[in-house]
Order: C-alpha cells, then sequence, then structure tokens
C-alpha cells in the first residue's frame, strides 16, 4: 500500500484508490489518539517541518498533534510574508529548509501553487496545508471521513457548497474528492463568488440558497471573510447573512437526515447561526476530531518506505 | 572599405514583393547591387582583403528584424540585461533594430537619460537601439515630458509601457501633442483597477489554478478609450502587446473608420494559452497574461487580415529574484528575442499565416509605424540582413542564451527556423557557425 | 488459490490437526494458570486473531467461561518501515479491557523471526501494565532473530529459511490447513 506520489499537493491528482486508502488509513489511526497512552513509535526520527507563512492555529495544531503522535519531531516556523528578508527567493529559502534534512514539508501559504513550487525545489515530501485559494486537501480527506462515519458512504450523496467559492480551497478540494467518490456536488453563492468556468471543475452551480439546500445530504458552509465586503463582493454582512446565511429557518427547507460541515473557523451569525452550528446536524467538532487522524495518515503513507523508492514515483 | 557579398540565398522582401535567389553585393554600410543569381556574372576574386563572402545557398535572406519593443533594462537594472547582452540576444535572434522602452532606472523622460542610452548602444550594442521615451515624467501618469527635446535626442516614440496611463486627459494630450513631431504614443491598455491584483488570465484555468484572474475587459476597455481618443485627437496611436480577441476587433474597426493606429502583437501571445500556467511556472507569467485559445486565434486572425501590424517581443528580462518567488509576488514577462522568429515561423509551418505575413510584421510594419526608414533591402538601404535556415530546427536551452535574464518559458522546446547569420550595417553581428555548439 | 501454481507446496498440518492443537493450547493454558483469572487472549491480526477467537471458544466449551479476547495490531511498532518499499496497511487494533494487572496471551500463526512479536508487545505496553504476558502460537518453525520463545506451541516444523510456511484459516481463506512452500 503506497500513494504513488512522494508529496501531497492536491485532491485534482489524486486517483480514487488513493483517497480510499488514505481514508481507511485515517480510520484505523482514530483509534490511536483514544488511547490513554497517544503516541506510536511509526515515525521515530522522522523530522517534520510545518512551514506556515499564514496564520492558522487550528491547521498547524492538527498537523503537529498528528506528527507528534506518530514520534516524529514537529518544528514549526511560522513566517509573516511580510517579515520575509528580501532578496531571498522562495528557492532560497526551500534549499535551506532542505539542508537541515527534513522527511517533509508541510506548508499553508496564502499565494496559490507555492507547495507545488516548493516541490521541486526540495527532495523530502511536501503536504500542502492549504495554497491560496487553490487546495487544501488535508481539509478535503477530513471532511470525506467526517461524512463517511456518519452516512456510511460518499458514492451517491448529495453535498453543496455555500459561501464565497472564489476564494475558497476547501471548495475545490472537496469538490475534486467527492466526486472521484461518486458524490455529487453543488456550488452556491452570490455570482460575485463564483468564478467563472467552475462547472469545469465538475460541480454544479447556483445563486440559489433553497436549491442548493434541496435535496443535499450535505451542506459545506463555507467561511466568509469579512473584509471581502471593501472589495464589492457583498454590500453588507447583514445582506449576505440573510440571502447566504444558514439558519434554522432556512435549514426547514433540506433533509431530516441532513449533515452540516464547516472547515471552521466559523462567523457566528454570519454564514451560520448559532442554533445551527452547535444544532444536532452540525458535525462540526468531529471534523476537528478527524482532521488528526486523517493528517497521521498522510504522514504514514507518505513518510514510510525507502526515501529513493518514494523518489521514483 | 569592407565589402560584403552574400551569394545564392532566396531573398525574400515582402515591402518591394521580391522573392528569388538573388547575389547581394554590401559596401560601406549599404546595400549596393542585387543581382539574380542565375544572371550575376561578376568574378569575385577570393581572398581579396575586405571582402567577405557569404554562401547562402539553401538559406533564406531577409531584411533585419526590428523588434518593436524591448526592454534593456539598462540603465537601473543591469542585473536582468544590460544594453550590451540586451543587444547580443536581438543578434542572435535575428533583429537588427529594436525599441527599448522608457521604464528604466532613472525613466527615460528626459534626453540626458536617451543620450546615455544611444552612447552606450554606440559603443557596446551589436544591434541598432531606437530609444522610446516616457510619455509622463517618471511614468507617473501626470505631466507629459518634454517630447520634442527626447526626440532631438533620439526617441522615435512615446510610452508609458508598463504602466497605464489611466488619466484619459493625460492620453488625451499626449497624443495631441505627439502630432507635432508624427511620433506615435505606445499605450500599454490596461485597465489597472479592472485587472486589480490579477496575475493570470481570467477563466477556467485561473479558477482551477485558484489564481486571480485578469479579465479581458481590462484590455477591451482600455483599447476603446485609447482609439477613441486617437479618433478624437487624430494622434498617431499605436496599442502594444494586444492580447484579447475584443482588442483585435476594436482595433479592427478603428481601422476601417481610418483611425491612425497601429497594433503589436507578441510571440508568446501568438503561441500560449493559459494552460501554460498550470503548475505555476512562473516564467508564464506576464502582462498581459496567455489568454484563451479564442484570443491566441483572433490575434492570428489580425496579424492575418493586417488588423495588427508588428510582432514584438516584449522582451522582459528577469532575474532569479523576480522569478524564483511565489507566482503571486513573481515579476511579470518573459526573455523573447532569441525565440521570436523561430516561433512567428512556427505560425508559417501550422498554416493559417503565410512567411510573407509573419516577415512583413517583423520588418516593414514596425518600420514605417516608426518611421525608421528600415527593413526593406533596395539599392541604397541600409545593410541590415538576417540570413536563416527554415529547415533546420534548434533547442531552446536557456543557459545558452545571450540575454543576461533566461526566463523563457520555451525551455526544452524545439523550433525550427534557425538564424544563422545577422548583419548590421553592413558588418556580421552574429553569426551561428561560429557559436560553439 | 493461485500460490498453489506458481510455487510446489506441502501440507504439514490438515484443519483436524489444527483444531486438535488449539484444544491442546487451550487446556495447557487453563492448567498453567490455573483457570481462567485474569486471562486476556489478544490475536494478532489477521490470522492470529482468529485463532484468538477459536482459543476462546474452546476455553468457554471447557471451563464456561468467556475470557475476553481481541487484537493487538503491531503494524505501527514495526521495525522495517522505514525500509519496506511500501508501508503495510494497519490491521484492527481491539483491546476489549484494561490490561492492567491481566495475564495477556498473544495468538499468532507463525512464530518465525520474533520481530512481529516484540513489536506487538511494544504496542500492548502503551495500553497499560499487564501482570504477565504470554505467546501462543500454532506454528514455531524456527530462525528466531530475537531472544523470544512461545509458552504454547501447536507444532514445531523445521524449515529452512528459504521455505515458507502459511496458515489458511476457514474464515479468512475458506480452509483449514499450514502448508509449506518452497519459496518464501
Amino acid at each position: 500500500m503506497r500513494l504513488k506520489r512522494k508529496d501531497l499537493l492536491g485532491i485534482e491528482e489524486l486517483e480514487k484508490s488513493e483517497i480510499e486508502q488514505l481514508l481507511s488509513t485515517a480510520e484505523s489511526f482514530k483509534e490511536v489518539s483514544a488511547r490513554e497512552i497517544k503516541k506510536v513509535p511509526t515515525l521515530r526520527g522522522k523530522t517534520v517541518i510545518n512551514l506556515f507563512y499564514e496564520p492558522s492555529t487550528r491547521t498547524r495544531t492538527s498537523f503537529e498533534i498528528a506528527a507528534k503522535r506518530m514520534s516524529a519531531d514537529a518544528v514549526n516556523i511560522s513566517v509573516s510574508t511580510s517579515s520575509v528578508s528580501k532578496g531571498e527567493t522562495l528557492k532560497d529559502t526551500a534549499k535551506n529548509l532542505e539542508a537541515m534534512r527534513p522527511d517533509c514539508i508541510v506548508v499553508r501559504h496564502s499565494s496559490s501553487g507555492t507547495p507545488q513550487m516548493l516541490s521541486k525545489y526540495v527532495s523530502c515530501s511536501v503536504v500542502n496545508a492549504g495554497d491560496g485559494a487553490h487546495e487544501h486537501p488535508s481539509q478535503a480527506l477530513l471532511d470525506m471521513l467526517t461524512v463517511k462515519e456518519k452516512k456510511g458512504r460518499i458514492d451517491g450523496l448529495k453535498l453543496s457548497i455555500i459561501g464565497d467559492i472564489t476564494h475558497s480551497r476547501v471548495a475545490r478540494s472537496n469538490i475534486y474528492g467527492f466526486t472521484k467518490l461518486g458524490a455529487e456536488v453543488t456550488v452556491c453563492g452570490p455570482p460575485t463568488m463564483i468564478p467563472p468556468g467552475m462547472e469545469r471543475l465538475g460541480c454544479r452551480v447556483t445563486t440559489d440558497m433553497n436549491e442548493a439546500l434541496r435535496g443535499a445530504d450535505v451542506i459545506m458552509m463555507l467561511r466568509i471573510q469579512m473584509e471581502r465586503q471593501k472589495e464589492s463582493l457583498f454590500p453588507s454582512v447583514r445582506e449576505y447573512s440573510r440571502l447566504y446565511g444558514l439558519d434554522d429557518a432556512k435549514l426547514k427547507g433540506a433533509k431530516d437526515d441532513v449533515i452540516i460541515l464547516h472547515p471552521g473557523p466559523i462567523n457566528r451569525g454570519v454564514e451560520i447561526s448559532s442554533e445551527v452550528a452547535d444544532g444536532p446536524y452540525s458535525l462540526i467538532l468531529d471534523q476537528v476530531t478527524n482532521g488528526v487522524a486523517v493528517r497521521m495518515a498522510i504522514f504514514y503513507m507518505l513518510l514510510g518506505g525507502t526515501r529513493e523508492e518514494a523518489q521514483l514515483k | 572599405m569592407n565589402r560584403l557579398v552574400i551569394k545564392g540565398g532566396r531573398l525574400i522582401d515582402p515591402s518591394v514583393n521580391v522573392d528569388g535567389l538573388f547575389n547581394i553585393y554590401i559596401m560601406g554600410g549599404r546595400v549596393g547591387t542585387i543581382k539574380p543569381a542565375d544572371r550575376d556574372t561578376t568574378e569575385l576574386v577570393e581572398g581579396a582583403p575586405g571582402l567577405e563572402v557569404i554562401d547562402a545557398t539553401g538559406l533564406v535572406v531577409l531584411p533585419g528584424f526590428i523588434d518593436a519593443h524591448t526592454h534593456l533594462r539598462e540603465p537601473g537594472f543591469e542585473y536582468k540585461e544590460t544594453i550590451k547582452t540586451g543587444t547580443q540576444a536581438a543578434s542572435s535572434g535575428g533583429f537588427t533594430s529594436v525599441l527599448c522602452m522608457a521604464n528604466t532606472n532613472p525613466v527615460n523622460d528626459n534626453a540626458s537619460v536617451t543620450r546615455y542610452i544611444l552612447d552606450k548602444a554606440k559603443a557596446e550594442g551589436t544591434a541598432s537601439v531606437h530609444p522610446i521615451g516616457a510619455v509622463t515624467v517618471g511614468q507617473l501618469g501626470e505631466r507629459l515630458t518634454e517630447f520634442g527635446d527626447l526626440k532631438a535626442a533620439g526617441c522615435v516614440a512615446f510610452s508609458d509601457d508598463g504602466v497605464p496611463i489611466t488619466d484619459g486627459t493625460v492620453m488625451r494630450r499626449a497624443l495631441e501633442y505627439s502630432k507635432i513631431f508624427g511620433a506615435p504614443v505606445v499605450s500599454h491598455s490596461e485597465d489597472p483597477r479592472l485587472a486589480g491584483a490579477g496575475v493570470m488570465n481570467e477563466g477556467a484555468v485561473s479558477t482551477r489554478l485558484g489564481l486571480k484572474g485578469i479579465p479581458n475587459a481590462a484590455e477591451d476597455a482600455m483599447v476603446a478609450r485609447d482609439l477613441s481618443l486617437a479618433e478624437l485627437t487624430g494622434g498617431r496611436l499605436h496599442i502594444a502587446h494586444v492580447s484579447t480577441r475584443g482588442a483585435v476587433e476594436l482595433i479592427r474597426s478603428a481601422k476601417a473608420r481610418g483611425v491612425n493606429v497601429t497594433a503589436e502583437t507578441t510571440p508568446h501571445h501568438l503561441t500560449l494559452t493559459d494552460e501554460a500556467v498550470v503548475g505555476y511556472d512562473t516564467f508564464t507569467k506576464m502582462n498581459p497574461p496567455l489568454r484563451a485559445r479564442e484570443d491566441v486565434d483572433a490575434l492570428r486572425g489580425g496579424l492575418k487580415d493586417g488588423t495588427i501590424d508588428c510582432i514584438a517581443t516584449d522582451h522582459a528580462p528577469q532575474s532569479a529574484i523576480e522569478k524564483d518567488v511565489e507566482f503571486d509576488k513573481a515579476a511579470n514577462g518573459i526573455v523573447g528575442l532569441e525565440t521570436a522568429f523561430s516561433l512567428a515561423y512556427g505560425l508559417v509551418e501550422e498554416g493559417g499565416l503565410t512567411l510573407d505575413a509573419i516577415i512583413r510584421a517583423l520588418t516593414i510594419n514596425p518600420s514605417r509605424a516608426f518611421s525608421l526608414n528600415k527593413g526593406s533591402l533596395r539599392v541604397g538601404s541600409q545593410a541590415d540582413i538576417v540570413i536563416v535556415d527554415l529547415n533546420r530546427t534548434w533547442k531552446v536551452d536557456p543557459s545558452r542564451l545571450k540575454s543576461k535574464s533566461k526566463n523563457t518559458p520555451y525551455g526544452g522546446r524545439t523550433l525550427k527556423g534557425v538564424v544563422i547569420k545577422t548583419v548590421v550595417n553592413g558588418s556580421v553581428v552574429y553569426d551561428a557557425t561560429k557559436e560553439n555548439s | 488459490m493461485p500460490w498453489r501454481d506458481l510455487v510446489k507446496t506441502r501440507a504439514a498440518m490438515d484443519g483436524m490437526a489444527i483444531e486438535r492443537a488449539i484444544a491442546r493450547i487451550a487446556h495447557e493454558i487453563l492448567e498453567r494458570n490455573k483457570g481462567t483469572d485474569k486471562l486476556v487472549l489478544l490475536g494478532i491480526p489477521t490470522r492470529g486473531y482468529h485463532l484468538a477467537l477459536r482459543l476462546q471458544k474452546k476455553i468457554e466449551e471447557i471451563e464456561k467461561v468467556t475470557v475476553p479476547s481481541g487484537a493487538v495490531d503491531a503494524t505501527l511498532y514495526r521495525d522495517d518501515l522505514g525500509i519496506k518499499k511500501t508501508q503495510p496497511s494497519l490491521k484492527k487494533m481491539d483491546i476489549p479491557i484494561s490490561i492492567d494487572g491481566k495475564v495477556i496471551v498473544m495468538v499468532d500463526d507463525v512464530l518465525y523471526t520474533g520481530r512481529t512479536i516484540r513489536a506487538a508487545m511494544n504496542a500492548l505496553m502503551d495500553f497499560g501494565r499487564p501482570l504477565a504476558i504470554k505467546l501462543a502460537v500454532l506454528v514455531d518453525r524456527g530462525h528466531r532473530e530475537l531472544p523470544i520463545k512461545a509458552d504454547y506451541i501447536g507444532k514445531n516444523i523445521p524449515t529452512s529459511a528459504r521455505e515458507g510456511v502459511k496458515l489458511h484459516l476457514e474464515e479468512v481463506d475458506g480452509v483449514n490447513e499450514v502448508v509449506v512452500t518452497e519459496e518464501d
């Protein structure tokens, strides 16, 4: 059992069988986190660098815990993009990190494509922890795991992703993942937040929230960035919330056994009301738990095996 | 006096409708006589002092190419390119004249900078350099530069290329005022607000890659404005690096109305689409961005029907500091002088464009657009000549480019059409057979 | 069974022999443990786990007591993860009760180098502090690489290192047998 690659850069490039392997491995890893002693020696002596150019306590902590539960040494590097010294290129940074012989670099960056570029510069594994508006593969995997646990399957389900699609890497990764596993995906948001050619990613597009909710088995709400208001993407938080926020009233149009996901952190009362976020349909905290298991599975699948072999792809 | 004879080549000069085997006799930097090869009985004394004979049998002889849009980077950015390396790149690409843009440091917005460039070019250059002066002081888009001074110093046109002139009145005044000198205003037509923080073409590919897009409308809207202003003022407008189908259509109809406009597009906009950005290679990042297939087709159509006059390289050298960085942060531009001809010739090989059309776009058309009195081989004209082999191919190896910068998206590509020799003012400035292979 | 076509095999135990061995081991465990007190059976997946379940059933027949049983997956504790070409799939980990103060009988199919048992013991230690860990195997084929010895052995089958020993169980493979293959 192995992934056909040295890096995890996105869901788009994964084969269905690879996604299934990652999910079943993650299911096994949930048991480790449930133990009294939450640590296995599997990755003893491996070094994981968490290179975060964008602040993200949640994702970084999840990767860090995952690495540590597998006995890898995790080092966190937070870089504020503005403080990168002038004259040092991304390639320089990559080469310097590589000289310290890490086994894996987990990278988060506000600029799309940075993990791809990094992976060309280093020989160790690169895991994309979210790049710009491109992909967030570990998030999609944990979402798939959460849905699979709750619904027992993904094939044949209807997923609606609602919010700022344009700027969402979570949406893109989930569209690829869920459609590869046989689900039907609809994205929904104001036209200002749906980029051109979205359908070509394999999803349906609507601007009508009620249509997106009707018949959905899974609803995924996306976080709205308040600063998008300044870009004229929506006139006011109040209006956005009224049109595209999920509350009890709108939820009445959904299925009785619908489940609700949110990649977090949530804006209570904006894209999701508190009643819904804390209500019986919400699996937001299960997602967080599953995040650690999924990231352990990613490390297990990428960091095992001999390095030479892995480089052959 | 040195003499040069180019024997037995197929001379193609669309400006005078010549296509046939000719011997060309060059003396004192000028074309002396041109004789049909089969009726030429001149006997040359082999090894005579000062006589050089080039056997061009099986090769094609053309007027030297003219690049209407080059960034030589000097003064100010010598780590990217110098006048010396830039003109060497031009020579190896078959360009005998280049028009260099004003966005240097200091900006070429006064005669002393123009003279500096020309002095440097004279001392170190291997191609003729024609500076383009800035339209506004410091390219700030506010106050017009002294067009008269710049023209007198040697500028052939005015442009704030790299920075769109957003103030319509400034653009209007520039088009009006330049009429005194008959020099075109070269417009980088882009609405910067519409382009926003975009880093590539807006479309399905940018959506997939999660990169911010620049809509075609950012170019179309500004081209429409500039054409209106040219119509209003009767000024000479040249639209730089046209990239959209909308702009092609706007220029086509403006020309039909008699607006005094010329336009250029680049080899990369003619040959690559935004699909090339997949993989996030920063060498595919340029402004205007690589567009969709429909745009590429429209540009080729525009070149075919004469809507687009020139193929210009927009040669924009960038170093590793600008390119080995995140895609969002990377600087725009690619080097183009050394691949331009082969890429253009590739369009002929593909079908759809004639050899005649691309030669015009590289020679007589830019000469006319900028009143250079070049791009044509007649008795008495300046002996700027390029000899090419249309049957040979070459593989683009960035490390072997003459340009100081290696930012080409064509690395590793095999292209057809090889520049064999480049002659400027009667002297061979580039000889492929003398390059280390 | 495709392996039959590929390599020469010889049967070393049939279904009856396996049943008799399990019955004997069950009696021995009860005898030495003086009953079922504190006893927990943990099989090493995949076939060791099914053997543990069979032992549990046999003990139940004899003592009318259901001994807790489960699975201990040693995969994450293996010493060859960094040198194998591919990652082994994770198996079932199922420790049903606290193992503190318990007598654990680990059950595996074939005892060979001892490395799996080492890994399984390390895994167990992460779950608590048993009173004792015992080892029951259906087959001991020799060639130990670690100082590990089985407490209960179904059958000793001397082999050469080039040979392989495979247990097939009805629950997994549809047939009960132990075969020795000519090449591992």
